[in-house]
């Protein structure tokens, strides 16, 4: 073996055991807790078990319309998602073109992006209304402030020397915004949705905790009160695995840009 | 008598904070000819800087007048210490630049774009990202993006002293040739003396700051062949440069 087929096995064989790792890892999680469940090492009521979230996932799909329920939580947090990037990124490019506009709102924003939005969702029901209009502003409102301030630190940044290019070569503030700052800003636009996803899911949660008759959250609070809890785990692990995916999704996005960049043309 | 290119008349410019005022320029007249090569050499932070600033018209002299020979402040074109390649545009469409800010991105003129990448041996990798390539080839890309323009002026703001010395020598051969060859004005801001000598045809030595004319040296140089190495091999070139140090040690040993 030449050294450098040495150094390929040995750079595979950590990756392999990183993989192999990481799925043994969580079979063992959920053989010891079927296992504490059965033997009662645990209240199997109040923990449940791996089978029993899997026998509630089928009961549920086939009785409680669990894909209505994923597919309002899931079009909720899509629209979410999509307004708080346009909303910030239309307010990051305003206090960019208007430097006082961005020195009179600076303050306003830092306390919103402060508050802990869930103490608003009980207010949103009282202005708005119960149903998916508060669900999805309560989904913008968790990540909108932060958002914006973000966008707009990031158009900040850009180097001045580039603005300077920009503008000896006759260019005026459009120009500038769309030939330097936007571009450069695309790797932090990228890496905020992906924070922004998440916040999205924790939003529109929170909405439907308070203000939902359909979706996830819906039925983790139903759960909870007629004390199916069964049913909250196997909602809780949905949303994990809704969580994963969402991610998975703004990722590969990532690495599509990725790829047209580094890649010729 | 003919008016120059370029001329700085009695200017002064100060930036103000809070704190108060930095007297940048004061009192600064000088000339530039017509495809004149001139070198602005003087102590650092001596405000060379804002006399670029001055020239392209990005600030406004707050006594004194720059003019122009012609009515309009001419097409400049601009080389700054790094290149500022767009690394997110390749190499083509980072000579396109400017074009697209001017809405000029016309047939003639991306013809010219082709013909300039060609004869500079960038044609080949004009698909490429800007960090596909060496430190001379990217600054070659940054000629050709304000070459394109066809700027009636040049100005220069320490091009080179990014680059390492071997490279640096064939890049400022290369470019100085490419600008020669254009037969534009040219200023060039630099704090490298033997740069200026084997480059410029007239030194203008600043003073600390506030930054005012203490001397113009006219250069001429009788060597064999052009370039940089060449140059400094010149009879003149070691007397110039003593001269021009004992200008600028002066200057800096009095504050």
């Amino acid at each position: 073996m030449t050294r450098q087929e040495e150094f390929v096995a040995k750079h595979k064989k950590f990756h392999r055991n990183i993989a192999f790792s990481q799925i043994g890892l969580f079979l063992f999680f959920l053989a010891f807790w079927e296992v504490s469940s059965y033997f009662g090492w645990i209240d199997s009521f109040f923990f449940c078990s791996p089978s029993i979230v899997v026998t509630c996932f089928v009961r549920m799909l086939i009785r409680e319309e669990l894909l209505m329920h994923l597919g309002y939580s899931l079009l909720e947090i899509s629209i979410s998602f999509v307004l708080i990037f346009v909303i910030s990124f239309a307010t990051a490019i305003l206090l960019w073109y208007y430097l006082a506009l961005s020195r009179i709102l600076e303050p306003f924003l830092v306390v919103l992006n402060a508050l802990p939005k869930s103490a608003l969702a009980p207010l949103f029901i009282v202005w708005i209304g119960t149903g998916s209009k508060t669900i999805i502003v309560a989904g913008i409102s968790v990540a909108l402030f932060g958002s914006i301030i973000s966008l707009y630190s990031g158009f900040r940044e850009t180097d001045p020397e580039k603005i300077l290019l920009i503008q000896t070569l006759g260019g005026d503030k459009i120009d500038v915004l769309t030939k330097v700052v936007i571009p450069a800003s695309i790797p932090n636009i990228i890496s905020l949705m992906k924070v922004n996803i998440g916040l999205a899911l924790v939003g529109v949660i929170i909405g439907e905790f308070f203000a939902g008759r359909r979706g996830l959250g819906y039925l983790i609070i139903y759960g909870t009160q007629v004390f199916k809890l069964d049913m909250v785990l196997t909602s809780i692990i949905i949303l994990c695995v809704l969580a994963m995916l969402l991610y998975k999704i703004v990722q590969s996005l990532e690495h599509l840009y990725l790829r047209s960049t580094t890649l010729v043309r | 008598m003919e008016r120059p290119f370029l001329s700085f008349v009695n200017v002064s410019y100060a930036y103000h904070n809070l704190k108060g005022e930095t007297q940048a320029v004061k009192d600064l007249s000088f000339q530039v000819k017509e495809g004149e090569f001139v070198a602005i050499v003087g102590p650092s932070g001596c405000g060379k800087s804002t006399i670029l600033s001055l020239i392209s018209g990005i600030f406004e002299p707050e006594e004194g007048e720059v003019n122009f020979k012609t009515s309009n402040r001419p097409m400049i074109g601009y080389m700054l210490q790094r290149d500022h390649l767009f690394p997110w545009r390749t190499i083509w469409s980072n000579c396109m630049l400017g074009l697209e800010v001017q809405n000029e991105k016309t047939p003639e003129k991306m013809e010219y774009a082709e013909y300039l990448l060609k004869e500079y041996n960038l044609w080949d990798v004009r698909n490429k990202k800007p960090d596909e390539l060496s430190g001379g080839m990217r600054q070659r890309a940054a000629l050709i993006r304000t070459l394109v323009l066809h700027p009636d002026l040049f100005l220069l703001d320490e091009p080179f002293s990014a680059l390492d010395f071997q490279t640096r020598i064939e890049v400022s051969d290369d470019i100085a040739s490419i600008i020669r060859d254009s037969g534009k004005s040219v200023i060039l801001i630099t704090h490298d003396l033997q740069e200026a000598i084997s480059l410029a045809d007239r030194i203008i030595v600043l003073s600390n700051r506030p930054a005012h004319v203490i001397r113009e040296i006219p250069i001429h140089l009788t060597c064999e062949g052009k370039g940089v190495l060449a140059a400094r091999s010149a009879p003149e070139f070691n007397d110039y440069f003593n001269v021009l140090w004992d200008d600028l040690k002066g200057k800096e040993e009095k504050v």
